[in-house]
C-alpha cells in the first residue's frame, strides 16, 4: 500500500501545485488505474508487498493494494467480496469455503505460491542450538513441564532462566500452524504466553528478551536474534530453517502459504497471480527469505 | 430586516417580529434540543447493540456464566475444547488500573493542589496547559513508548526477565489518565470559597495545614469524582495495555508479571473472530462488562459531583 499511497499523495501534491501556479495548459488525465485489492495473512504481508511494488514495474496500469491482518482477515474479506486476493498462510476451512459459495455464489480458487519455513528463534545469546519437537511440545503446550531454560541444559545469566514463551493471537495461521504441526492436533497452548500481533512482533521482543523464544516465519529474521535448528524427535538429526532444507522437507516446519481468489480469477487478476508463479515472480519469494516454489512447478 | 425592526413601528407598539424569524427560532430550538437527545439516543443504541450482539453468547455450545468468570482458561479457538474464562482478563484489567490509580490519584491531586494553591500565576497557565497536553498525546504513541522505552528500563531497573508487563501497562496508564485527575481536581479546589482559605490563614494556619485540614475536606467529592473518571478512563484503555503489558492471559502475580486486559483481548480478537461465531459473540459480552464497569463508574462519579453541587 505504501508505493501507492505515496504516488497518490504525490499526485494530489503536483495537482495542488499545478492549481495554485494556475498553468494554463491543460493536461491530459492519467489513464484509469486497475486496482487489485490484496489482503491477508501477516506471515505474507513482506512478500506481498515485494510482489506489489515489482508489479508496478511490470504492468503500471495495475496497482496492487497490499495490507495484512491475518489469514482469517483475508479470507473473511474474500468471503464478503471487498478483496480480489487473499492472502493466507494456511487452507480454507470447509465451512469458509461453504460461506464464500452462500455469499458470493463462487467456489474460491486456491493457488499456492510458495513455502514458509517457521522459525523458532531465540536471543543471540541463548547458548541453545538445536530443539526438538518433543521439548518445544513442552514449552508451549497446555500442561508441558518445561519452564526454565536450565531442564534443556542451557545455562542462563541470573534471573533469565525462565523461558519467556512468546506466541502469536489465537486467529493467526502461523499459530494455528505451530498447534498443529508442533504440539499436535487437539493440544493447546499453555496459558500464560506473550501473544504478539505479528510476525515481526515477535522477533522482535525475542531480540530484546534474553530469556525468550518465539516462531515466526523465517523470512523475520534479523541479527539480534538466532535461528535453532529443529529435529522432528530426540535422536534425529536437528536441521537449519533454510530454503534448501524446507523444499527437502527436511526442515520440519515448512508450511505452503496460499493466494485465494473467488472463482476463477480473470482480466488483471489472473495475470498477476501468473506474474506471481513466473520465474520473476518466485525470485521475490526467495528474495524475501521464503521458499520459492519447486522448478518443475512454475 | 434589521433596520425595519429598530425603525420605530407607528402601527403597533410592540416591534413586530418577520414571521420566518419567530420560526427560525424554532428550528434552532428544535436541533439544539436534537443536539441535547441524541448523546441519550447513541448511548443507548450502542448498549443495546453490543448488548444484542453479546447476548447470543449467553446460550452458546461453550459458553457458561461461570467458567466465564470464575476459569483463567482463555482458549477461544481450541480444536479440542473450546473454553471461555474470562477470570484473567478481569484480573488483568483490574491490576493494571489499580496500580495506575495507585499512581495517578496521588500524583494528579498533588499536581492540582500545587496549581491551585501553590504555583504563582506566571506558572500556572503554561502548567496547566502542558498538563493537559498530556492528554493529546495519542493513545498507541504511549504504547509505543510502553514498548520500546520502558520495556528495556524495567529490565534494566528490576532484573525482571520481561518488561512488558503490569508495571509497564500501569505507569502508561498512569500518565494518561494524569490530565482528567488533574483538571476535575483542580476545579474542585478553585470551588472551595475563598473565605474558607482567608478564615484559616486568620488563624495562623500554615499552607500544609490549609490543604491538608481545609481544602481536601471541602473539596472531597470533586476529589473523589477526579479519581472515578481517572478510573473509568484506565478501564477502558486499549491501545497502550496491549502493547506494554506483555499480552498473556494468566493471574498477575505481581507488578513485575504480564497480564493481558479485557479490552486488550477485545482489540486483537475481534478481527479475526468469524463474524457471528460464538467467540465473536463472547468478545461482544467482554464488551457488555466493560461498558457496565465504565458505566457504573462514571455514574458514582456523577453521583458524587451531584453531592458537591448541592451543598
Amino acid at each position: 500500500m505504501k508505493p501507492v499511497r505515496k504516488a497518490t499523495l504525490n499526485a494530489a501534491a503536483a495537482l495542488a501545485a499545478f492549481a495554485l501556479v494556475g498553468a494554463g495548459c491543460s493536461r491530459s488525465a492519467e489513464p484509469e488505474k486497475t486496482v487489485i485489492q490484496n489482503t491477508g495473512s501477516d506471515t505474507m504481508v513482506n512478500l506481498a508487498q515485494a510482489w506489489a511494488e515489482q508489479y508496478a514495474k511490470v504492468d503500471p496500469a495495475v496497482s496492487v493494494e497490499v495490507s495484512g491482518g491475518g489469514s482469517g482477515t483475508g479470507i473473511a474479506a474474500l468471503i464478503n467480496g471487498t478483496v480480489d486476493v487473499a492472502n493466507a498462510s494456511r487452507s480454507m476451512e470447509p465451512q469458509e469455503i461453504e460461506a464464500a459459495r452462500k455469499n458470493a455464489g463462487k467456489t474460491p480458487r486456491e493457488f499456492l505460491v510458495g513455502f514458509d519455513a517457521l522459525a523458532v528463534y531465540v536471543h543471540k545469546d541463548n547458548p541453545l542450538n538445536e530443539i526438538t519437537f518433543g521439548q518445544l511440545a513442552e514449552i508451549y503446550g497446555e500442561g508441558g513441564n518445561i519452564t526454565k531454560w536450565s531442564q534443556l541444559g542451557v545455562k542462563m545469566p541470573a534471573g533469565a532462566d525462565e523461558i519467556i514463551r512468546v506466541s502469536r493471537q489465537s486467529n493467526s495461521g502461523t499459530y494455528f500452524y505451530f498447534r498443529e504441526t508442533v504440539l499436535g492436533k487437539g493440544r493447546d497452548f499453555k496459558l500464560g504466553s506473550r501473544d504478539m500481533q505479528g510476525s515481526k512482533d515477535v522477533v522482535e521482543l525475542v531480540s530484546k528478551t534474553p530469556g525468550a523464544i518465539g516462531y515466526s516465519g523465517m523470512g523475520y529474521a534479523t541479527p539480534e536474534v538466532k535461528m535453532l535448528k529443529v529435529a522432528r524427535a530426540k535422536g534425529d538429526t536437528a536441521y537449519a530453517p533454510t530454503v534448501e532444507n524446507a523444499l527437502a522437507h527436511t526442515y520440519p516446519i515448512a508450511r505452503p502459504l496460499f493466494m485465494y481468489t473467488l472463482g476463477e480469477p480473470a482480466g488483471a487478476v489472473k495475470k498477476y497471480i501468473d506474474w506471481v508463479h513466473s520465474g520473476a515472480g518466485q525470485k521475490i519469494v526467495a528474495a524475501s527469505g521464503y521458499v520459492p516454489l519447486p522448478k518443475k512447478q512454475n | 430586516m434589521i433596520d425595519e425592526e429598530v425603525l420605530p413601528q407607528p402601527v403597533s407598539r410592540r416591534p413586530r417580529r418577520r414571521y420566518w424569524h419567530t420560526a427560525g427560532e424554532a428550528v434552532i430550538e428544535a436541533v439544539i434540543r436534537l443536539c441535547g437527545i441524541s448523546a441519550i439516543v447513541f448511548v443507548f443504541a450502542i448498549f443495546f447493540f453490543v448488548f444484542r450482539e453479546g447476548a447470543g453468547a449467553l446460550s452458546g455450545a461453550h459458553f457458561s456464566v461461570r467458567e466465564f468468570f470464575t476459569s483463567i482458561e482463555w482458549y477461544p479457538t481450541s480444536e479440542s475444547r473450546v473454553r471461555y474464562g474470562a477470570l484473567a482478563l478481569i484480573a488483568g484489567t483490574g491490576a493494571v488500573t489499580g496500580l495506575a490509580m495507585a499512581i495517578a490519584v496521588p500524583f494528579g491531586i498533588g499536581a492540582a493542589v500545587f496549581i491551585s494553591e501553590f504555583c504563582g500565576p506566571r506558572l500556572k497557565e503554561p502548567l496547566k496547559v502542558i498538563v493537559e497536553m498530556l492528554a493529546a498525546i495519542p493513545s498507541v504513541v504511549w504504547g509505543f513508548i510502553g514498548l520500546s522505552v520502558m520495556n528495556p528500563v524495567i529490565m534494566d531497573i528490576f532484573g525482571a526477565p520481561i518488561g512488558l508487563t503490569v508495571l509497564n501497562g500501569g505507569i502508561i496508564v498512569a500518565l494518561m489518565s494524569v490530565p482528567i485527575i488533574v483538571s476535575i481536581s483542580e476545579d474542585a479546589l478553585k470551588a472551595v470559597p475563598d473565605t474558607y482559605r482567608e478564615a484559616a490563614i486568620a488563624l495562623g494556619a500554615t499552607r500544609w495545614q490549609i490543604v491538608r485540614r481545609v481544602l481536601m475536606p471541602a473539596a472531597r467529592n470533586g476529589l473523589l469524582a477526579a479519581a472515578l473518571l481517572g478510573v473509568g478512563r484506565a478501564v477502558g484503555e486499549t491501545m497502550a495495555v496491549l502493547m506494554a503489558t506483555g499480552h498473556a492471559v494468566k493471574l498477575p502475580t505481581g507488578p513485575l508479571d504480564s497480564a493481558r486486559t479485557l479490552t486488550a483481548t477485545i482489540a486483537a480478537e475481534l478481527g479475526e473472530a468469524p463474524l457471528n461465531s460464538e467467540h465473536y459473540r463472547v468478545l461482544f459480552l467482554i464488551g457488555v462488562l466493560l461498558f457496565s464497569i465504565t458505566f457504573a463508574v462514571n455514574l458514582a462519579a456523577d453521583l458524587v459531583v451531584r453531592g458537591v453541587r448541592s451543598r
